[in-house]
């Protein structure tokens, strides 16, 4: 059986040849019909497999979007947009105001602080999750009795709807009848007011968020270990290699692809993390807990009136960081060796 | 996977994390179980076996339309299931195998999709719903859920079909093949693992989402789980009792689902690791 330790990492190599960044095919002016013909059949193939996708996110994610930048550069909010009141239909009224509202928001105090608690809610949240699933997955990926049992017990969190977790943790939380506090209180420790301080109410949601997330860094990292081939360790331990370094020079890389994966994708679900925080606290005490994803949804659903162009704007803003964390992200792998 | 040569301290290190973890995973589910059982006055008292009761189980379903968004949510699922694991299995294959121009932009769309805040999209969507006369009908949340859960289980499937050797393609594309034969004869049997989670991902998605179900579906009789269990418990009555009841009832198929999946995953992950 051969080791290919390259292969995992790099699966596309046997089936490349248009791998390079522009595409090869016209690098020498007009290339034979047949190489075309076979491009063109090749890639039909490809693109009528991913049409499907292509289509459903056109037309339920662009028109959205592009509507939500328009209305990020106008003055649209409850009173002046297009309304039916009783069988009077009363056109809209709002009109384009440029970049008023993005100078407002980064002019506005309110913004940063969202961001720097949004910054900090997802990194903790992130690195905490995936340091956890990471340790969990190691301990998992041996074999010893009852190991499918822990590993059932470990993933239950994502078997339970995330909506009705919350709801769970509410009851514990509840700062004069939750259990955590009655457990606390029988070993003599004045009750926690969970949600109820602004640092307390962040532990708790960063809390909630890690142990939502950690089932998912869990499968994802022990799928990504077990398909590290043993005979690696063999060899490994037969050179004499020991635990940590086995650990940092065979399982680290071999879960490069799993982990930068896992990490881009939590980093941007947990960055838009917006039923945990709203269910849990409703950004609260104050806004102690609001993320910018929450605060745009309060300008545009629960404040009065309903700001529509802030909300917009304030969407247009997350996207524009979250993209440029991809950017930077993609970079920095590209730079690794890791091409998608 | 080695053999065991742990010491009796690691081992004992090793079961009592496991256990400690296991206990912090389970606890907070078990304790809605615990407290679905308790009358509603008691709610909030640590005893768990005083009176336990049916009483919250009656009442949601005797009294609530818990039965009619459960068979709502599940029409929606079933669909949504279907029809996201098979686009998503086709993308994630044309995406590991195929360089192809346009696959860059397609990426970068998927890994978009996911930066979209619910909270920009769910405006637009409802008047895009309302105009095609599909508020309060099932397909605005098919089309929607599988908007959230493909771009996910797209790369996810990227993922797996990355660990299947391309030597099986070549070996199909020899025996006569077109890549679709090879797709689906040879690389969807050996991804069923995958298949799996993928399915068990837009399932859960799907089953546990909250704001849209809640934006677009009005009316007693059209509400999903999701929307309908906020009824409960929100800003204006707390009855917890109900809540925990049908929380738990809403907490069964997934659960079982999972289970399946789960058993998938384990058969599937061990062959995974021997196929190199």
């Amino acid at each position: 059986m051969a080791v290919d330790t390259s292969r995992p990492l790099d699966p596309a190599a046997g089936a490349k040849g248009a791998r390079g960044r522009g595409g090869r095919v016209r690098k020498d002016g007009t290339p034979p019909p047949r190489r075309i013909r076979h491009a063109l059949a090749r890639h039909w193939y490809a693109w009528a497999m991913v049409a499907p996708v292509v289509v459903v996110i056109g037309l339920i994610i662009g028109y959205p979007l592009v509507r939500g930048v328009y209305l990020s550069l106008t003055d649209a909010n409850e009173a002046n947009v297009e309304r039916t009141i009783g069988v009077n239909h009363i056109p809209a009224t709002y009109t384009t105001v440029g970049l008023d509202n993005f100078q407002a928001i980064l002019e506005d105090q309110v913004f940063w602080d969202r961001l720097i608690w949004t910054v900090t809610w997802t990194v903790s949240c992130v690195a905490l999750t995936f340091a956890i699933g990471l340790g969990l997955a190691v301990l998992l990926n041996r074999r010893f009795a009852g190991r499918t049992l822990y590993r059932s017990l470990l993933i239950l969190p994502w078997a339970v709807p995330a909506f009705v977790s919350v709801f769970a943790w509410r009851l514990l939380y509840n700062e004069k009848n939750g259990i955590l506090n009655k457990v606390l209180d029988g070993g003599g420790i004045d009750a926690v007011p969970w949600l109820n301080d602004p640092t307390m109410a962040k532990v708790s949601v960063i809390a909630v968020n890690i142990w939502l997330g950690v089932p998912f860094m869990l499968v994802a990292l022990l799928g990504g270990l077990q398909s590290i081939p043993g005979e690696l360790y063999e060899a490994a331990e037969m050179d004499g290699a020991s635990p940590w370094q086995r650990f940092r020079h065979i399982t680290l890389p071999g879960l490069r692809s799993v982990s930068s994966t896992v990490i881009l994708l939590s980093t941007i679900w947990t960055f838009n993390m917006f039923p945990v925080i709203f269910l849990l606290t409703r950004g609260g005490p104050g806004d102690s807990t609001e993320i910018l994803v929450t605060y745009a949804y309060r300008l545009s659903f629960v404040n009065s009136p309903r700001d529509f162009a802030g909300a917009s704007a304030w969407g247009v803003l997350i996207l524009l960081i979250l993209m440029l964390f991809a950017v930077v992200y993609r970079r920095s792998l590209r730079k690794q060796g890791e091409v998608w | 996977m080695r053999d065991q040569r742990r010491g009796p301290l690691a081992s004992v290190g090793l079961h009592t994390t496991l256990v400690i973890a296991s206990a912090v995973a389970v606890f907070p589910p078990l304790w809605l179980v615990v407290t679905s059982f308790k009358p509603k006055t008691e709610a909030f008292s640590t005893d768990v076996v005083k009176n336990p009761t049916l009483r919250n189980y009656q009442h949601v379903l005797n009294d609530t339309e818990f039965l009619t968004w459960f068979g709502n949510s599940l029409f929606v699922v079933v669909i949504t299931t279907v029809l996201g694991v098979f686009v998503a299995a086709t993308t994630g294959y044309a995406v590991s195998r195929f360089r192809f121009p346009g696959m860059r932009p397609l990426m970068w769309l998927l890994l978009i999709t996911q930066m979209f805040p619910v909270a920009i999209l769910i405006v637009p969507l409802y008047n895009i719903m309302s105009t095609l006369g599909w508020l309060n009908q099932p397909i605005s949340l098919i089309v929607t859920y599988l908007t959230v859960a493909v771009p996910f289980c797209a790369w996810m499937m990227k993922g797996f079909f990355d660990t299947i050797p391309v030597e099986i393609d070549e070996s199909g594309r020899v025996d006569g093949l077109n890549p679709f034969g090879t797709f689906w004869r040879l690389v969807v049997p050996l991804a069923k693992p995958g298949l799996a989670v993928t399915a068990f991902y837009t399932f859960i998605t799907a089953w546990a989402e909250v704001a849209y179900a809640s934006a677009f579906m009005t009316g007693e009789d059209n509400l999903t789980l999701a929307a309908g269990l906020q009824t409960f418990v929100n800003q204006y009555t707390s009855d917890w009792g109900s809540m925990t009841a049908a929380a738990v009832m809403i907490a069964i198929p997934a659960a079982l689902v999972f289970s399946w999946a789960q058993r998938h995953l384990v058969a599937g992950l061990t062959a995974g690791a021997t196929k190199s």
